[in-house]
């Protein structure tokens, strides 16, 4: 899928080109003290990553192989075996029926992570594993009895991606580290789709047990992680390596940490769009250009709450208007897509709870028969009692066997049915980027409504000014000062228009690719399900037509 | 529809009713064509009985009769009364929701088994013979009313039952007197064997059948559960692009096409399997009724035999007091003595038709049940099969469409 792989470098320029943007913007400003640190990373800056990524040369590019399949290689035994019984129901041991020999996600020993599915055309890998809950003690609070612990994980990665300092490496992170990455992800990757971070789940953490929950946890971190490295962009990211590879304290900050270090001091933001002092350099337009958040944009985020509500009133024809017609359709086709997912994810659900309420049935039925068995044999009085339980046991046996299989059998469903659930997930990203794109194009006709109103003040007071003979040395002052912020001003508009086309671009990118791979993932879903079903169909055939063609001698009674 | 068990539970007695001009005697029964009647709280359904005999004292070839659920259980109580001993053919339950008293399952259910019932009288080669069979297969409407009111209530409260409370209260208080304790039941091992035997049989069999109809409400609720997730998918497939759009709707209607196969393996279980079991259920409570019989009759030998006793011990007082009285009393000890030798010939005769009947249970169970495994296996297989063909039938324009 070469087209996969060049698109995906055209994405990669596309980040990089942008990153490079901002870079140089930086510089711009840097007229006075302090050059503010980079956004993205406490070390060096990013003229360290390449543009573009060789694959050609990849050594390890065939050993993706043995590591995507190394269930299909080796036939036997079969990874889930030692669950199920011993020797006598051999003949219902089964190997996963899978072409796409996707592995049971946690079954498996978690030092060995497996691949994910679908994106292996490209020849690295990013390989990571989540494992061994530690608790550890608070510091700040540890001399105070009753002081605050935490666990930690660890979190282990096999690479062949050149920018990470080696191929095998581990970190331990807690919770709230993975909590600045995705914030920080977030930050760095608006209009895409990015995975959704686990739950804080405060309540639950109350309610569970604490193994339980750590246990979910670890978990939940590792898919979430995986998704991680699954993505095109977010795998090549700054913020992602760090967090893999770096050791000991996470050299990432929360975003509004960011900006309430860059904002410290004199400057404040809201002061600076009302042509307050203008201290040059210390603030980065592009913080300008993103959408307020945060307590320090306190200000702004009243305007462009006053903004988004005049848009909705239609008293100011806002100056950019969402008028990608495509886009529209596409937003609308997801939202119809989300609604089918999520009632589809219930129906499987209650398919997967039928099955087993089957298999159970069958197998209780299984275990009154081998009673009732044992009970014939041991009060037997009559051969005919004797044939009686054999034919019985027979059905028993079958019975039991049937329900092993129905519980294999919704092992297998619910893996593959669990993509539905996984996609609710992904639609929620989804909306996510369309947020981005939205509140992106927000600040611009905030922006630009800023302008239209300082332009407005400006010339009101040269008509006042105008007036005064000599010029009024006061108001003369006052419409520098407001030239001052309007060029500030249209420079951060700027900035917002280019964050919004990019973001645009993005969407679109992303929305393609998600088009692409859920094709991609459904269709395997759907095989998956579909050869499941009628594997063990066909398993449960044989076992039933074998008593059946034991008991057949009944039947020649009849004429 | 004449079902399978007609012929199944044909013994050497009963020959294919499509030979009537054979010499050998035969006589075929089937109750068909359940028909309600009647209307509100009086309403009930009618069954067409059909007899097929050459027999003489029945009107041959063929008979037709319209018989309702009580005449049946008229049928089986007078048997029950005449036929001490004898393992009486079990009847279907009185239906007690009222809800499902007429639905086609429900009817279909009992039409099978009270078929099964008359078979089994006819195919029985001393029940076959009585009276209140033939009265039954042919007798008309008003002939099988009238006797079927007159009946009503014997089988339920014997007056012999308030003498035999008397005559309880009688002996234990002579118990106490004489300072003896008479084991009022029979306590031979290999009885106390059986009787253990019947009373846990019915245990485990009970247990067996719940769990098959367990299992036949879950292959409705999974047919039931694979049809909404096919409709959802379905619908899935209406937001996607054509060919992958199309590969959900084939997926739809695939799971639409197993519900429907599950729902008759559903059917098929509950009418070949869990009714067996069911069946096999009604039979050991026939025999724990037969049981409560033998154990009658030895009571009242039992106490005829004391009572004798005491006659004797009379009888011999009165001859050394030279009393008038004697005369009498030997007369009633003539009596008593002609008593209790009918009540130990009833009671060996109980004894000696239940061993039979054992044995003969025994080997008609092994092949009941043989057969119902047979059918419960064939069913489960036939649905597998079904089941994985229908899927696999879908995986081409799987692989077509993923390959595009």
């Amino acid at each position: 899928m070469m087209g996969y792989e060049s698109h995906q470098g055209l994405e990669q320029a596309h980040l990089y080109a942008s990153k490079e943007e901002m870079e140089s913007l930086v510089l711009n400003d840097d007229a006075a003290a302090a050059v503010p640190p980079h956004p993205l990373s406490s070390s060096p800056p990013l003229a360290q990553i390449p543009t573009n990524h060789d694959s050609d040369t990849d050594p390890l590019r065939s050993s993706p192989s043995p590591l995507l399949h190394p269930q299909s290689q080796t036939q036997n035994p079969d990874p889930h075996s030692f669950i199920l019984e011993p020797p006598s129901y051999a003949d219902a041991v089964f190997r996963s029926f899978d072409a796409s020999s996707e592995i049971n996600g946690h079954d498996l020993s978690t030092s060995s992570p497996s691949p994910s599915s679908s994106s292996y055309s490209s020849s690295d890998f990013l390989k990571i594993s989540v494992s061994d809950p530690q608790k550890e003690q608070d510091l700040a609070t540890s001399l105070v009895p009753g002081g605050t612990s935490y666990f930690t994980y660890l979190i282990i990665t096999r690479t062949n991606i050149p920018e990470f300092n080696g191929t095998e490496f581990s970190v331990r992170r807690r919770f709230r580290d993975v909590v600045t990455l995705s914030d920080r992800l977030s930050e760095a990757y608006r209009g895409f789709i990015i995975p959704i971070r686990p739950d804080k789940s405060v309540v639950e953490s109350q309610v569970m047990q604490t193994q339980d929950f750590v246990e979910q946890r670890r978990a939940a971190l590792e898919k979430y992680l995986r998704r991680l490295a699954k993505h095109p962009a977010i795998r090549r990211s700054e913020e992602l390596r760090l967090f893999l590879e770096s050791q000991g304290k996470l050299p990432l900050m929360k975003p509004t940490d960011v900006a309430s270090r860059m904002l410290d001091g004199a400057v404040k933001l809201p002061k600076q769009l009302f042509g307050g002092e203008v201290v040059a350099g210390v603030v980065d337009v592009n913080e300008v250009a993103q959408p307020a958040k945060g307590g320090k944009d306190l200000l702004r985020l009243f305007k462009e709450l006053k903004q988004s509500v005049t848009n909705d009133w239609g008293a100011t024809k806002p100056a950019l208007v969402e008028e990608d017609k495509e886009f529209m359709e596409r937003k609308d086709k997801l939202q119809e897509l989300e609604q089918q997912l999520s009632n589809v994810s219930q129906q499987a659900e209650e398919l997967v709870k039928a099955q087993q309420d089957i298999g159970e049935t069958v197998g209780q039925l299984g275990l009154a028969l081998v009673k009732l068995t044992k009970f014939e044999t041991e009060e037997a009085v009559y051969d005919s009692q004797r044939v009686r339980a054999a034919d019985m046991k027979n059905v028993a046996t079958a019975a039991v066997k049937a329900s092993r299989l129905y519980r294999e059998l919704n092992s297998q469903t619910v893996k593959h049915l669990d993509k539905l659930h996984e996609y609710l997930g992904v639609m929620l990203a989804v909306n996510n980027a369309f947020s981005d794109r939205s509140n992106a194009l927000l600040t611009v006709q905030t922006l630009v409504s800023e302008l239209s109103s300082l332009n407005s003040r400006i010339e009101k007071l040269e008509v006042a000014s105008s007036k005064i003979f000599g010029g009024d040395r006061a108001r003369i002052r006052k419409i520098e000062e407001l030239r001052e912020t309007v060029r500030a001003t249209e420079d951060a508009k700027t900035c917002a228009i280019a964050e919004y086309k990019r973001i645009k671009e993005n969407n679109r990118n992303e929305l393609d690719r998600l088009d692409r791979e859920r094709r991609e993932d459904f269709l395997s879903m759907l095989k998956g399900f579909i050869v499941n079903q009628a594997g063990y169909a066909e398993k449960m055939a044989s076992v039933w037509e074998t008593v059946a063609e034991e008991t057949s001698g009944y039947v020649k009674r009849t004429s | 529809m004449i079902p399978t068990q007609l012929q199944r539970s044909g013994s050497g007695s009963t020959q294919s009713p499509r030979s009537p001009s054979s010499q050998e005697p035969f006589l075929s029964v089937s109750v068909i064509d359940p028909a309600k009647m009647g209307n509100g709280v009086q309403a009930y359904i009618s069954y067409k009985v059909i007899t097929k005999t050459n027999l003489p004292d029945y009107q041959g070839p063929e008979k037709i009769v319209i018989r309702r659920y009580s005449d049946f259980v008229w049928l089986r109580d007078r048997l029950f009364e005449k036929y001490k001993g004898i393992f009486i053919p079990p009847l279907p339950e009185k239906s007690t929701v009222e809800k499902f008293r007429f639905t086609a399952e429900f009817i279909e259910m009992r039409r099978q088994a009270l078929d099964i019932f008359v078979n089994r009288i006819a195919s029985h080669h001393i029940l076959q013979q009585s009276e209140d069979l033939r009265i039954f297969l042919q007798a008309d409407e008003q002939t099988m009313e009238r006797a079927r009111s007159q009946e009503i209530g014997i089988f339920k409260k014997k007056p012999a039952d308030l003498m035999q409370i008397f005559k309880d209260v009688q002996s234990k208080v002579s118990d106490v007197v004489l300072g003896k304790e008479k084991p009022v039941e029979e306590s031979t091992p290999e009885y106390e064997k059986l009787k253990r035997y019947i009373f846990e049989l019915e245990d485990h069999l009970a247990e067996a059948q719940k769990h098959a109809y367990r299992l036949v409400k879950r292959h409705r609720e999974l047919g039931q559960s694979l049809s909404e997730f096919g409709k959802a998918v379905k619908l899935l497939g209406t937001c996607e692009d054509n060919a992958l759009g199309k590969v959900f709707s084939e997926v739809g209607d695939k799971a639409e096409i197993v519900s429907v196969k599950m729902q008759r393996e559903a059917h098929h279980l509950l009418m070949n399997f869990e009714e067996s079991l069911k069946d096999y259920v009604r039979a050991v409570q026939s025999i724990k009724a037969t049981i409560a019989e033998r154990a009658n009759a030895f009571k009242q030998q039992c106490e005829l035999a004391e009572t004798i006793k005491f006659k004797e011990i009379d009888l011999n007082k009165l001859r050394l007091t030279r009393s008038e009285k004697l005369a009498d009393a030997e007369r009633e000890y003539d009596v008593l003595k002609a008593d209790g030798e009918e009540a130990t010939r009833r009671f060996e005769a109980i004894v000696q038709l239940m061993n039979e009947e054992i044995v003969r249970f025994q080997e008609q169970k092994t092949l009941d049940m043989g057969l119902a495994f047979h059918e419960f296996a064939k069913g489960q297989a036939h649905l597998a099969n079904g089941i994985a063909e229908a899927w696999r039938s879908l995986l081409p324009k799987l692989e077509a469409c993923a390959s595009s």
